[in-house]
């Protein structure tokens, strides 16, 4: 090593990073693609592009511990005769017992409900732990129908019809046989231990005049009670909201692709959809387009965080946003006093996702029972409502900021960006110009 | 869209023991279905008939009570879905889904059935007395289908539970990652879907076929004129050296 002949450091390949050659060899080592829970993890635009610019001379706030600002939202008033009137806009998102145990529903159902939301069940049926503790349940209604009965559908206060999810439009669902136990196995009419595949496609329609029918039945099934809400993944934002409104939902629930799944190939994950914030404005204005702003409600999921990402979700015309990998890190999961045991699995706790495998330390996405019981349901409950509640008093914080009474009074025209592609995909200028990349031409 | 027709109501019963008759030209379907949801036990009204379906869509869904549902036509999409303990003849043939995710009870099906017939079923008695479309018994969770003639392509796709009796033929991809129905086919199968194959009948599949017969009204067929279809399992775990199966 001299002056004359100077080396080079070691230099590792941009395209080739860790993580690509860890996953070639992987897969080389197996022959199978990796299996995972959660949603995308790379990088993508998203509510932390967004900043609000808060009151100045021709806006005037609210006053912090003074003026109300109402956080209600009601669901359902277009067709259903018992829409649902939530006290804040923030749902518990569809997750189903068998990805998640029992005490982890129950724990759900329980944080929902002292937070006045509600909680939705998943692809496997409605548990009594669930019912029984869920003042307001939303009935998941999916293609593999398991557990699907009239009674349930009766007993629920919604409805949710399922068409995509936003960890995988255009997937279906996958329950590997570690986690079907006998309870789970029963409810699911499957023998016990299969590596269950759920449908991608329901088994009885296909395409929007179909949808409207099947919309038609379940609304004569439960005597037209019931709000009925569409789930779709973060595919075609616009064309989608405007066939689910044509078809005759109540309620459309949009899901980007940060929003998690129980288990799918992680290059579905990685590579299928649209970010969260992208898919927003398409069907606020396929909403505004057919006149149905607001009278058929928007319901945001896929990376909600904090106040402040229900804050700017709303802004941009949704009516209430929906989560569920956050809410089960307030239960309890990927939490670092189960570091040791996540090393044992070859992981560290934020980065746990193999919910497939049941063998989850924290007890939530198990049916193991000696870890399950690491769940006090109760306990669990309670983070989840203080979590809800810190949220919330979090918007309400930047909403009377901007001088607004409800939090559906926040707008577009409260926000910038602070890239150009969150400007483009959120409609909303960069921070400081009037340029809103894609309007008028520019 | 959906209950547009605001004519008054047409209901007639001419005694005390014949049906309630609901034209459904003058009548709003949700008329017909909420006076199915609200018989009470141990009511004499049990006998209902519809008239006039033109092929209207959820007729007689969501029927929660013993009641029996004469249909006087040809329906459309899903009549008698979700249905637990009626009986509902379709006295005509029927659109797609007939039954679907039907509980308990007995549906008829005069003539034939379109797509999706008995989809996602999971109990009761479905019976098509002429032939059914595609999908027949998709994903069957319990439910036992009948049907007097042939069945299409990707019947029973996915089934997991219950018993789907042909009389006719069936389609290409028959049980297609079939789990645990059970299929009977008397004439000519295309083809079997993945992990579908035939299999032996043995004594106690005859003793239930020919109990699914003989509730079917099936007279002059033997059991033993029969093939039994159900699940190879190889597709119950996975294997990257099944690969080429899906």
């Amino acid at each position: 090593m001299t002056y004359q002949n100077p080396p080079t450091i070691p230099r590792k390949s941009a395209t080739f990073d860790d993580y690509t050659l860890s996953e070639i060899r992987r897969a080389a080592a197996t022959g199978i693609y990796d299996i995972r829970g959660s949603g995308a993890k790379r990088k993508v635009p998203h509510f932390d592009d967004l900043l609000f610019l808060g009151a100045s001379i021709s806006r005037y706030p609210l006053e912090g511990y003074r003026e109300k600002c109402d956080t209600t939202v009601v669901l359902g008033s277009r067709y259903a005769k018992k829409p649902i009137t939530l006290k804040i806009p923030i749902t518990i998102a569809g997750m189903s017992f068998g990805s998640l145990s029992a005490p982890a529903k129950e724990a759900l159902g329980r944080g929902a409900t002292l937070s006045g939301t509600s909680t939705t069940t998943g692809d496997g049926g409605m548990t009594e732990e669930e019912r029984g503790h869920s003042e307001t349940l939303v009935y998941q209604y999916l293609p593999s129908r398991y557990g699907m009965n009239p009674r349930d559908l009766r007993r629920a206060d919604a409805i949710e019809i399922v068409v995509g999810q936003g960890a995988k439009p255009g997937g279906g669902g996958m329950l590997l046989g570690q986690k079907i136990s006998d309870r789970v196995a029963e409810m699911r009419t499957l023998p016990k231990g299969i590596d269950q595949r759920s449908a991608c496609r329901h088994p009885d329609w296909t395409g929007p005049d179909d949808l409207e029918i099947k919309i038609l039945e379940i609304r004569e099934i439960t005597d037209w009670e019931k709000p009925i809400y569409v789930k779709i993944g973060g595919a075609r934002p616009y064309y989608d909201t405007a066939l689910a409104v044509k078809a005759g939902a109540d309620v459309v629930v949009l899901d980007g692709m940060q929003g998690g799944t129980a288990a799918t190939q992680e290059v579905f994950i990685e590579n299928v959809g649209q970010p969260t914030l992208a898919c927003i404005r398409p069907a606020v204005q396929a909403l505004q387009d057919l006149g149905m702003h607001r009278k058929v409600q928007l319901i945001v999921s896929g990376g909600i965080r904090n106040g402040a990402d229900v804050a700017k979700a709303l802004a941009l015309g949704a009516d209430a946003v929906s989560i569920g990998t956050a809410a089960l890190v307030a239960l309890g999961d990927n939490d670092p006093r189960w570091e040791d045991e996540y090393q044992k699995l070859g992981t560290t706790a934020g980065a746990y996702d193999d919910w497939h495998e049941g063998k989850d330390p924290a007890g939530i996405t198990t049916q193991d029972p000696v870890l399950m019981s690491r769940v006090d349901p109760i306990a669990a409950g309670r983070r989840l409502a203080n979590y809800l509640k810190v949220m919330t008093l979090e918007a309400q914080t930047i909403a009377r900021a901007c001088g607004k009474n409800h939090l559906h009074n926040l707008e577009p025209e409260d926000l910038c960006a602070l890239t150009l592609e969150a400007a483009a995909m959120a409609g909303v200028p960069l921070a400081g110009t009037n340029w809103i990349p894609g309007k008028n031409n520019s | 869209m959906h209950t547009t027709n605001l004519a008054t109501a047409a209901i007639s019963r001419e005694s005390d023991h014949s049906p309630a008759k609901y034209d459904l030209a003058r009548t709003p379907l949700r008329e017909l279905n909420q006076a199915l949801h609200n018989v009470q036990p141990g009511s004499n009204g049990t006998a209902f008939e519809v008239i006039n379906p033109k092929g209207s869509h959820a007729v007689a869904v969501g029927v929660n009570a013993p009641i029996t549902v004469d249909v006087r036509g040809s329906v459309g999409y899903y009549c008698g879905g979700m249905n637990s303990e009626g009986t509902i003849t379709v006295h005509g043939s029927a659109g797609p889904g007939v039954g679907e995710n039907m509980m308990s009870g007995t549906i008829i099906v005069k003539g034939d059935a379109s797509q999706y017939a008995g989809a996602t079923g999971r109990g009761g008695l479905l019976v098509i007395e002429g032939n059914a479309s595609s999908r027949c018994g998709i994903s069957m969770k319990g439910i036992d289908i009948v049907v007097h003639g042939n069945i299409g392509h990707m019947s029973a796709f996915m089934g997991q539970s219950g018993h789907l009796v042909v009389l006719g033929d069936a389609g290409d991809a028959l049980g297609d990652s079939i789990y645990e129905a059970k299929l009977f086919v008397r004439g000519k199968v295309k083809s079997l879907g993945a992990d579908c194959i035939a299999k032996e009948m043995r004594p106690e599949h005859i003793a239930k076929l020919q109990e699914l017969l003989d509730r079917a009204g099936v007279k002059d067929v033997k059991p033993e004129e029969f093939t039994r279809y159900g699940s190879a399992r190889t597709l119950y775990n996975f294997n990257i050296d099944n690969a080429a199966a899906y």
